[in-house]
């Protein structure tokens, strides 16, 4: 709790007369891996959206590294070092893997004349780093659209930590991915969190995934949150099982 | 495979700077018509920088060309006399410039017709870069539209009865071949320019904005630095080409010379559809091939001319849509450097490993 790096307090979200979020309140300690689970339709992806700027709010406060952020703009949000990977995966899909790459240095300290620079020696020794770390080496000059969508995902996910975020905000990371894949993601994004010290925060309906990763687990239901606790916690709790296996 | 690339290169570099260099010497009786072909080589690649690298397809970058032409005729003119009264003599009167008059205002007149047109694309920007798609289009044209018709209402600048720009001191032949230089380096310039541009982190921002916008925001890129300023490099370009173009017409009015929408205003998509967009060489390939069927057809066509470019437009739009280079980059991709069947190289071989190329 002392040493929270996002802070979300009393956030609400409607849309028309549906509430996504309602009073929601929770905390991503520094450096750790926080999991949010919730079945679909529950407002996870509000959340996420809320806390980047992608919408305004109705109503709380969202704080990031002690600084209120929740009047910023998506780009001024992901130059401070808050970043999110879509659930719909992202890529741009004409250019190859490396140029992805090269395109998502942090760009923090943009000045106006570094439009016009070209990319450094180390920016492509980096990013063939990471495409070698996501395993996407061999594929390095193929367009990105050319990619399967879970290798659009692992893409995604290296372009993300080019970007040198603080903490990344992870939208089901292993949807889509070929099972027998999994465990090697899992093993990255917690080599991210270990090696890198990106605190990660992760939306994910894989169970096993998700309880084997996180620290720390919030639950929401119906826009609001459920229950939150350590994994084993969340695991045997009555009403987190209700919430999957009863009314969806 | 590299070394090939660049001899063919080298040789097309020259071929195109022998041909220009030399064709008014080899077609003296078309100097006009290829000094216009470079004009429409300019309008393509300016029109591409937005439509075909940045994906925000613009209906009035004219706009630029018009505003460049009017700001260096008023830049001339007034240098030496009272724009109004020169205006309200309609090209009677003793309005007489010496050689001297006549180049410094030129010169002035081209500067600040490119510099203007640049502070007009940032300041439209703050408001054009909130529409996207074709909103963002339509906004474009009634940007083109409404200059057009606010230039034909002001009588200071000659109104709807244009202005007639003043004399080259020279001979008609010396001013051709003057005007057909100028318009030859300005075609040069801005294809050297925006080759540059195209390899610097700016090409790559203006790819990621074409593929996806919201990813780009998302990843914290200066999205709207990065359109603004790619207007304004546009709107530099065309300010000096309208600058020129003036002069060498040397008649200017608004609705057909200077903010001529549904000419010159169209002719810049349909050249870039036509060649390839997003792709360096397309719109250069189809500015030559469409002013070329322009050309034959206005000949030999005569009073069908519209129909034959109305039945061009259908065709690229309806079938052809990905251009001639983009055909051809979808039939042999590795000719643009770009990679479809997996390689199996690993980091060992690095070293050997050949670099992709910005598809040019």
């Amino acid at each position: 709790m002392s040493d929270a790096i996002i802070e979300v307090r009393g956030v609400t979200k409607r849309f028309g007369g549906v509430v996504a979020n309602e009073d929601i309140s929770l905390d991503v300690e520094r450096g750790r891996i926080t999991g949010l689970i919730g079945p679909n339709g529950s407002g996870k992806t509000t959340l996420f959206n809320s806390i980047v700027g992608y919408h305004p709010i109705d109503a709380g406060v969202i704080r990031f590294e002690g600084r209120e952020i929740q009047r910023l703009r998506v780009q001024r949000i992901a130059r401070l070092g808050l970043l999110r990977t879509f659930q719909q995966t992202r890529i741009y899909a004409k250019m190859n893997c490396v140029k992805n790459m090269l395109i998502s240095v942090p760009h923090r300290k943009m000045g106006f004349l570094d439009m016009f620079g070209r990319h450094t020696s180390e920016d492509l020794e980096k990013a063939e780093r990471l495409l070698d770390f996501v395993g996407l080496y061999e594929k390095r000059y193929l367009l990105a659209g050319d990619l399967s969508f879970g290798q659009q995902k692992l893409l995604e996910f290296a372009m993300a930590l080019m970007n040198e975020p603080t903490v990344l905000l992870l939208d089901e990371p292993t949807a889509g991915i070929n099972p027998t894949l999994i465990n090697g993601l899992i093993d990255r994004l917690k080599r991210a969190n270990s090696e890198l010290g990106i605190t990660l925060l992760i939306i994910e309906h894989n169970m096993r995934v998700i309880m084997n990763m996180a620290d720390k687990i919030y639950c929401l239901a119906h826009g609001r949150l459920l229950a939150e606790g350590p994994p084993e916690a969340i695991r045997n709790d009555q009403r987190v099982i209700d919430a999957y296996l009863g009314a969806h | 495979m590299s070394i090939g690339n660049n001899i063919a290169r080298l040789v097309l570099y020259g071929a195109v700077l022998l041909f220009g260099l030399a064709a008014p010497y080899l077609f003296p009786a078309y100097v006009s018509q290829i000094s216009v072909l470079w004009l429409m080589i300019v309008f393509a690649l300016t029109w591409d920088l937005l439509g075909g690298q940045m994906g925000y397809n613009s209906l009035g970058n004219i706009f630029f060309f018009g505003a460049g032409m009017y700001i260096s005729a008023v830049v001339q003119i007034g240098l030496v006399y009272d724009v109004g009264v020169y205006t309200a003599a309609f090209g009677g009167g003793e309005f007489a410039f010496t050689p001297e008059q006549y180049f410094t205002g030129f010169w002035l007149g081209m500067g600040a017709a490119g510099v203007l047109a640049t502070l007009f694309a940032f300041l439209f920007g703050l408001i054009v870069f909130g529409l996207r798609g074709p909103y963002f289009a339509i906004g474009t044209l009634g940007v083109a539209i409404a200059a057009g018709e606010l230039v034909g209402a002001w009588d200071w600048i000659g109104g709807g009865s244009g202005i007639s720009m003043p004399t080259y001191p020279g001979g008609p032949d010396e001013a051709k071949r003057f005007f057909y230089y100028l318009m030859f380096a300005l075609a040069v310039a801005t294809f050297l320019f925006l080759k540059w541009l195209y390899g610097t982190r700016f090409g790559l921002a203006l790819n990621a904005i074409r593929d996806d916008e919201e990813k780009a925001e998302g990843m914290g890129l200066h999205t709207n630095r990065y359109k603004r300023v790619a207007w304004a490099i546009s709107a530099f370009f065309l300010g000096i080409s309208g600058a020129i173009f003036g002069n060498m017409t040397g008649f200017i009015e608004p609705l057909e010379v200077a903010f001529p929408t549904i000419t010159f205003g169209i002719f810049m998509v349909l050249m870039v559809l036509l060649g390839g967009k997003g792709i360096l060489w397309g719109p250069i390939l189809g500015a030559v091939l469409f002013h070329v069927i322009k050309e034959v057809t206005w000949t030999y066509l005569l009073g069908w001319q519209w129909v034959a470019l109305g039945l061009l437009i259908v065709i690229i739009v309806v079938y052809f849509q990905q251009g001639i280079l983009g055909w051809l980059m979808e039939q042999r991709p590795e000719w643009f450097g770009i990679r479809v069947e997996e390689k199996t190289r690993g980091p060992a071989a690095r070293a050997g490993a050949p670099r992709a190329e910005a598809a040019e």
